[in-house]
Order: structure tokens, then C-alpha cells, then sequence
């Protein structure tokens, strides 16, 4: 018998969603919770005709549990290409801002639903998924829990249901990063302790001696991320049936809790979390053994006892107490060789294999992503410094230094993983096409160097209109001036995203053709061997 | 651990472990990578001493340099307060019709206007101080409530029709055809002289026209239609018209006029930056 209790708890969500929007104190609460009823209304449909009744046959225990994956490696892919595409729908509103639909679609709403897609959705997506195949895999073991991994999979795509639906409708704690609201983030609470439990049962029931230390990264990001979540979402909600909450701290303390949260995310969830992708794809593509143990360690323990010191250096210069910005500003600078441990490893790994970055161009898509990566580490001590500080911040540059990050760290590993998880799910030979494997690589490189010089270069622009002085000592630009003297770089901006996103798209066509188990015909990069095939496991 | 493995391509020994066909290098730490770490902790530390850092009960710990961002900004304010003294004083205690007249002092107000009129005006009379529909240009020569220094300095001080200040300008033209003071026709006639007057198109220049405009209107726009400063009439006889110029707008002002509203900027912004603004604007091509 299968799908019988899913298809029971669903339905039984759908009957609590309505319950919810019937006595709904707030109109938004109310549609929010029609929308996700209708949702969990059209899943337990789907659900009721997937059930079967005969004698379930056992999952056998020494088989890995690739189900989840294989779903979890689909929604990766189409949570990039939709928000790479609202990233380009953003950038272009600031360029143009009649280019909005009032209020659903105004700029302020399509902000998080930007960023809540690409990190939470894409990257979030991305890291369940990719740790559900590399735990596996490391410890010899089936993922715990039964169809807890189900649960995980798809109680996280409902939280970002939630969230993103909410946004549009204009439901939202304004808390950058944390925006969903008291219920939805009740129940990413929910998802996220059965992620750890699944997770934790996988290692404890591990077959090999030693944890692998992808492992360490994947659970350090998993367990702060509980952390950071349930504390800086602690708030008071209006009514139990209502959308709107109030948080449990108040000035400085709130804008502190906010940014120990916010820094954190970016510490231990683009981090932390896909370092641990990188300690897996990058060996296991370049078939050669990680390069220090000895640096993993120390490495690993460094970066996670400092990172999560550094949040208050995104309040220099404001109310916090001086002693908080300092020691802001010392733990980040500490922070820089911890970071480049990781990308030593991961380049040094490839020593012995160099020659790879000629044929192979997932290896190539992994080097950017590790050279991305100890760049906008050290990008970040550098910003952190105050006096650098109090020329970037609140300027594009920060916007710059984020995507140099997001695209050329977050989004190149999270694409190299999926070239080598997705022809392995499926038991194919190999990917449909490795030609527009290297077409996405140049599309989405070029778009990254574009979208960051731009924003240097508009960045610094803006920090130095907003503290010119004439000689009598007095301001010489309004802030309406240099609002206007960033036109060209929102338009430059919005192209360098586009080539991003066109790369984007290029994946996924090469994905959903290599998972239907196609093969284009094409000539083999120059000097690979085997032409056009992954190397045998 | 395992007996000793080594790597073909390195030459190294790995850790023995092995995961999935991954295995780890016995590399030490590289000595750089080391080196920097401990150089940047040893910095963080002694800008943890120099600068305020560990929070205690009451308060942190100074720092060696008594370094405090507060106290910071409020020298950098001093100095550059100290440093435009001499002549905000002057600027304070002086006419502005003496200001326009002292070279130095004067291209110090107007760099000073220029900054808070940026600030402060060009979201209603524009960025190049053009003016916009309903918003009077200052570049020209045609000015409502007068064009000399002093004029400009106590509209701006004041403010124009806004109550909340008593020296405040103020002149409200009357509701012709919404108070029934002039019929639709006459209403009509008048109109289309007015516009004649401007020179636009759908003008009409008749004896009714003219015979209405010299009994309801020439008393504040004047004979001819050239306007009066003293009570803000807008001239009729050129091309600029603060609420359109057209036939149909003429229409609408005579039946229910709009009048315009400036708040007074003199309690906001301090005597001395309404004179410079004052000097700035008389500076920018039509003061007289």
C-alpha cells in the first residue's frame, strides 16, 4: 500500500487551510491560506490517484533512496530559472520604473520574491537535495526515516509557497532575508528539524568509520540554520488568524538580532552549505583526492567559531555601540584565511588534473565557482573595514560584491553538482549535450563579469556623488542626482543578468533532455576521452 | 588508520580514508595560508586594544586611541561648521541686497543655495529650477510676486498663500462661473480674450471680450493685461501661464481658478539658508 498516509495528511491540510481562511481575521490571511488550500486541494487529487492498494514492495535497505533527489534536482533547475528571471524583471524596474504592475508586482514586493527564489528556493532547494545524494554516498548508508525525506522535500517547497505567495500579497515582517511571516515560518521549523533529524539518522546509521567531512559542512549549515531561523523570527502574532506579527526585540537590538541572522545566512547556508557541495562534486569530477585533510580541519572549525561573530559589521557607522562594530570588524578580518582554506582545497584538489579544464567544462564551471568564491570572501573582509566601509555601504557595490557571490560562487558549484548528480539519478550514459554545458559556461561567466563590474564601478559612483563637497563645504550632489546617474549601470546590469539567465535556460533544456535520455549528436570537445561521456565510476 | 597509501600523481601519503572513492591528501597546512591567519588575529587583537571592544557592566573598554564614532562625527561637524562660520555669520547679519553686492560673500550663497535648493526646492520647481505645470520656472524674467532679491528672500521666507505662516502672501482671484459672478457666455468671450492675449490659438479678440476683461479682471491683471506683482497676478500678455496656456485651461482658470501654494521655508531652514537660496535663485538669469 502506497501513499495512503500522505494522501490522509494532506487532505487533512487542505480541510485545516480552509478551516484557517473561514475564520481568517485579516483579508490577506485569508487569500494566502484559499491559495494554499487550493495547492494542497490539487496535491491530495494527484495523490488519491496515485494510491495503490496492493502489498507494498519493501524497500530494500541497501539501495540508496534517489526518489527525492531526482525530484529535488527538477525543482533545483526550475527554482534557478525563474528567479534569474525576476532578477532580470527587477533589474530592469530600476532601470525603468514604469515597468511594474502596482501593487503586486511593485518593487518592493518583487525584491524578496528575487531574493527569497534564488537563495532559498534555488539554493535551499539545492542544498537538500544535493545532501540527501552526498550523505548517502559517504556513509554507505540509506537516508533515515523512511519517507521522511519525502516530508522534507516537500514540506520545503510548501514554505516557499508560502513565502512567496505571501510576498505578492504583501504579507511580510520586513526583516531582509527572514520576510515570511509567524506561520510560515512555524512551519519552515517544522521542515527543518525533520531535515535534521533526517539527516543525523543518515550519519548515525553510517556504515563508514569516519564522517566525511562534506558531512561536517552540510550539518554545521543545518543545525545554524535552525538557530539564526527560530531566533530571529521570534515575534508576537496580532491574532492566531491573522497575518501580521510583532517582534520580540525592539531598535538596535532588533537591527543586531537581524543582522547576526543575515550574516549568518550568508555564513552558513551560501557558505557553509555548499562547501559542502564542493568537498563532493569537485573530487569526485576530477577524480582526484582532496588536497589537505589537515587544512578540512582546520578550515572547517576556524571558519565556523568566526563567521558567526562578524554579523555586526553591516551596522557600522549607525546606532550599535562602537565595542559591537569593532569587534565586527576584527572577527571579519580574522574571517579571510579561514574562507580561503576552502578554496585552497578545492583548487589544490585539482592538482594532477589541470589538464581537465581544457576537455571538461564542468570541471571549468567548478574552478570559476571556487574562484568566485575566494574572491567575494575576500571582497567581504575588505568591505567589512570600516573606512572601506563608509564609502560602500549602502551603494551598489554591496549589491555587486552579494551577486559576484550568488552567481559566481553559489550558482556555478550548484550547476557543476547537478551536470554530474542528474545523468547518474537517471542511469544515463552521460549528459545530453557537453558543447552547451560549455556554451552555459561562457553565458553565465560573462554575465557574472558584467554584473559585478558594473556595479563597482556605480557602486563606488554612488558612495563618492554622496560625499563630494565643493570648495565652500557644501554638498554637490542631491541623492536625486545620483539616483539618476545610475541609469546606464541599472541597463548594463539588467543585460549581464540576462546572459546569466539565457545560461540558466541552456541548462535546463540540456537537463530535461539528458533525464528523457537523448544524446545530440555533436563533435567531442578537443582531446577529451572518452568523447562526450562521464568518466566510468 | 590504514598502512600508508600513496597517491601516484603527488606522491603523497593519503589519510587512508575513503568515501565513495574519495580520499584526502596528508598535505600540511600551507605555511602562507598559516601565516597570514596568524597575522590577522594578531592585527584583530591589537585593534581590539586600540579601539573600544569588550563590552564590561557598565559600558566597554575604551580602547588606547579613546576612539568614540559619535564623538568623531561631531568633530567633523565642528570643523565644517567652523570652517563656513565666518561667513554664515555675515550672511545672517546682512541685506540681502548687500550680500548680491560683496563678490565673495555672494558666490558663497550661491554655491550654499545651490546645495539646499537641490535639496529642498527642485521637487517642485524642477531640477534645472524650470518649473513644471503649476510650478513657476525661475530661470526667466517673469515672476509672480516679484523678481529683486528682497522680493524672492520673502517669498521664500514666508511662503506663498500657506496659512500657517502670517506674513505669508496672499491673493485669491475669484470664482467667476462656479460663483455665478459672470454667465457661461461672458465666461466664453472673456476667456478667448485672455487667450488672444497670450497669443494662442483658439484666441478671439472682441469688444464683449474686451469690455468684460476691463470690468472684472484689468483690476488685478491690469489694462493691458500685464499683471501686478503686489498681489501676485500672473501677467496674461506673454506666453507663460502657470496653469497652461490653451484656450480650454484659460476657460477652467476663469470658471474655477487653481492657485498655487508654497510652504514658508524660514522657521525650516534658518534665516541664513533662505538668504543664500534667495541669492541663488535671484542669481540664476532672471533677478532684477
Amino acid at each position: 500500500m502506497r501513499n495512503i498516509t500522505s494522501t490522509i495528511v494532506v487532505g487533512f491540510g487542505t480541510f485545516a487551510t480552509l478551516l484557517l481562511a473561514a475564520f481568517a481575521q485579516d483579508s490577506a490571511f485569508r487569500i494566502h491560506m484559499l491559495i494554499i488550500a487550493m495547492s494542497l486541494g490539487i496535491a491530495t487529487i494527484i495523490l488519491l490517484r496515485m494510491v495503490n492498494f496492493t502489498p507494498a514492495i519493501k524497500d530494500d535497505p541497501n539501495e540508496y533512496m534517489d526518489g527525492p533527489i531526482r525530484v529535488g534536482s527538477i525543482l533545483t533547475m526550475m527554482w534557478g530559472v525563474i528567479g534569474f528571471t525576476q532578477g532580470v524583471i527587477i533589474a530592469s524596474q530600476l532601470a525603468w520604473p514604469e515597468f511594474m504592475w502596482e501593487p503586486w508586482f511593485s518593487f518592493g514586493r518583487m525584491r524578496p520574491l528575487h531574493t527569497s527564489a534564488v537563495v532559498f528556493a534555488f539554493g535551499g532547494t539545492a542544498l537538500i537535495t544535493t545532501s540527501m545524494y552526498v550523505v548517502q554516498r559517504t556513509c554507505r548508508a540509506r537516508l533515515f526515516g523512511g519517507g521522511l525525506a519525502w516530508f522534507v522535500m516537500w514540506g520545503y517547497q510548501l514554505f516557499i509557497l508560502l513565502a512567496a505567495t505571501g510576498y505578492l500579497l504583501g504579507i511580510t515582517q520586513s526583516r531582509e532575508y527572514a520576510e515570511p511571516e509567524w506561520y510560515t515560518d512555524i512551519w519552515l521549523t517544522i521542515v527543518w528539524v525533520a531535515y535534521l533529524v533526517l539527516f543525523m539518522g543518515t550519519l548515525i546509521k553510517r556504515k563508514e568509520p569516519h564522517i566525511y567531512v562534506a558531512n561536517w559542512f552540510y550539518l554545521a549549515f543545518i543545525v545554524t540554520i535552525a538557530m539564526l531561523h527560530i531566533v530571529n523570527n521570534l515575534a508576537m502574532p496580532v491574532s492566531f488568524l491573522g497575518s501580521k506579527s510583532y517582534s520580540l526585540f525592539a531598535g538596535v537590538q532588533d537591527a543586531l538580532t537581524q543582522w547576526w541572522y543575515g550574516h549568518n545566512a550568508v555564513g552558513f547556508f551560501l557558505t557553509a552549505g555548499f562547501l559542502g557541495m564542493m568537498y563532493y562534486f569537485l573530487p569526485k569530477q576530477a577524480e582526484r583526492p582532496v588536497y589537505s585533510y589537515r587544512l578540512s580541519i582546520i578550515h572547517f572549525w576556524s571558519l565556523i567559531f568566526l563567521y558567526i561573530w562578524a554579523g555586526p559589521h553591516h551596522l557600522h557607522y549607525t546606532a550599535l555601540p562602537d565595542w559591537a562594530q569593532t569587534l565586527g570588524m576584527a572577527f571579519s578580518i580574522m574571517l579571510w584565511m579561514p574562507s580561503w582554506g576552502g578554496m585552497i582545497n578545492g583548487l589544490m584538489t585539482l592538482s594532477g588534473a589541470w589538464d581537465k579544464m581544457r576537455t571538461d567544462p564542468i570541471i571549468r564551471m567548478m574552478v570559476l565557482a571556487v574562484a568566485f568564491y575566494g574572491m567575494s570572501t575576500f571582497e567581504g573582509p575588505v568591505m567589512a573595514i570600516k573606512a572601506v566601509n563608509g564609502l560602500s555601504h549602502y551603494t551598489d557595490w554591496t549589491i555587486g560584491h552579494v551577486h559576484s557571490g550568488a552567481l559566481g560562487w553559489v550558482g556555478m558549484i550548484t550547476f557543476g553538482a547537478l551536470y554530474y548528480m542528474v545523468p547518474r539519478l537517471w542511469n544515463r550514459g552521460g549528459l545530453y549535450s557537453i558543447r552547451m554545458v560549455n556554451w552555459h559556461f561562457w553565458l553565465a561567466t560573462l554575465g557574472i563579469v558584467i554584473y559585478a563590474s558594473v556595479m563597482w564601478v556605480s557602486g563606488i559612483t554612488q558612495g563618492l556623488m554622496w560625499r563630494e563637497y565643493d570648495s565652500q563645504g557644501f554638498l554637490v550632489y542631491s541623492f536625486a542626482e545620483s539616483v539618476a546617474a545610475m541609469k546606464p549601470y541599472y541597463i548594463l546590469r539588467m543585460i549581464g543578468g540576462l546572459l546569466y539567465l539565457t545560461g540558466g535556460c541552456v541548462m535546463a533544456y540540456n537537463i530535461w533532455m539528458t533525464i528523457l535520455g537523448r544524446k545530440r549528436n555533436e563533435r567531442p570537445i578537443p582531446g577529451s576521452i572518452p568523447a562526450n561521456a562521464q568518466p566510468a565510476e | 588508520m590504514s598502512e600508508s597509501d600513496i597517491d601516484e600523481i603527488s606522491g603523497v601519503e593519503t589519510t587512508g580514508h575513503e568515501w565513495d572513492g574519495i580520499k584526502e591528501l596528508n598535505n600540511p597546512l600551507p605555511r602562507w595560508w598559516l601565516w597570514t591567519f596568524y597575522t590577522c588575529i594578531v592585527w584583530a587583537f591589537g585593534y581590539m586594544i586600540a579601539m573600544p571592544a569588550i563590552p564590561l557592566f557598565k559600558g566597554a573598554t575604551p580602547g588606547l586611541l579613546g576612539y568614540s564614532s559619535r564623538g568623531d562625527v561631531a568633530n567633523k561637524i565642528a570643523e565644517a561648521k567652523a570652517g563656513q562660520a565666518v561667513f554664515v555669520e555675515k550672511i545672517a547679519a546682512m541685506d540681502v541686497v548687500d550680500i548680491v553686492a560683496d563678490e565673495e560673500l555672494s558666490r558663497f550663497a550661491r554655491a550654499g543655495g545651490n546645495a539646499a535648493f537641490k535639496v529642498n526646492c527642485v521637487q517642485c520647481h524642477g531640477s534645472g529650477a524650470q518649473g513644471s505645470l503649476g510650478f513657476p520656472n525661475l530661470n526667466d524674467d517673469e515672476w509672480l510676486w516679484g523678481g529683486t532679491v528682497d522680493e524672492i528672500y520673502a517669498t521664500i521666507s514666508h511662503g506663498i498663500r500657506y496659512e500657517a505662516d502670517l506674513d505669508s502672501r496672499f491673493s485669491e482671484m475669484s470664482a467667476f462661473g462656479a460663483d455665478e459672478l459672470l454667465s457661461r457666455e461672458e465666461i466664453s468671450l472673456v476667456a478667448r480674450y485672455a487667450t488672444f492675449l497670450g497669443g494662442f490659438e483658439g484666441g478671439e479678440e472682441t469688444t464683449e471680450g474686451h469690455e468684460i476683461f476691463l470690468d472684472n479682471c484689468s483690476a488685478c491683471h491690469g489694462e493691458t493685461g500685464e499683471g501686478d506683482i503686489y498681489i501676485g497676478a500672473p501677467a496674461l500678455n506673454n506666453a507663460i501661464f502657470q496653469f497652461a496656456g490653451s484656450l480650454e485651461a484659460i476657460t477652467n482658470q476663469v470658471n474655477s481658478p487653481q492657485h498655487g501654494v508654497m510652504p514658508a521655508w524660514g522657521t525650516k531652514l534658518g534665516d541664513a539658508t533662505v538668504k543664500q537660496l534667495a541669492v541663488y535663485v535671484h542669481s540664476l538669469g532672471g533677478g532684477q
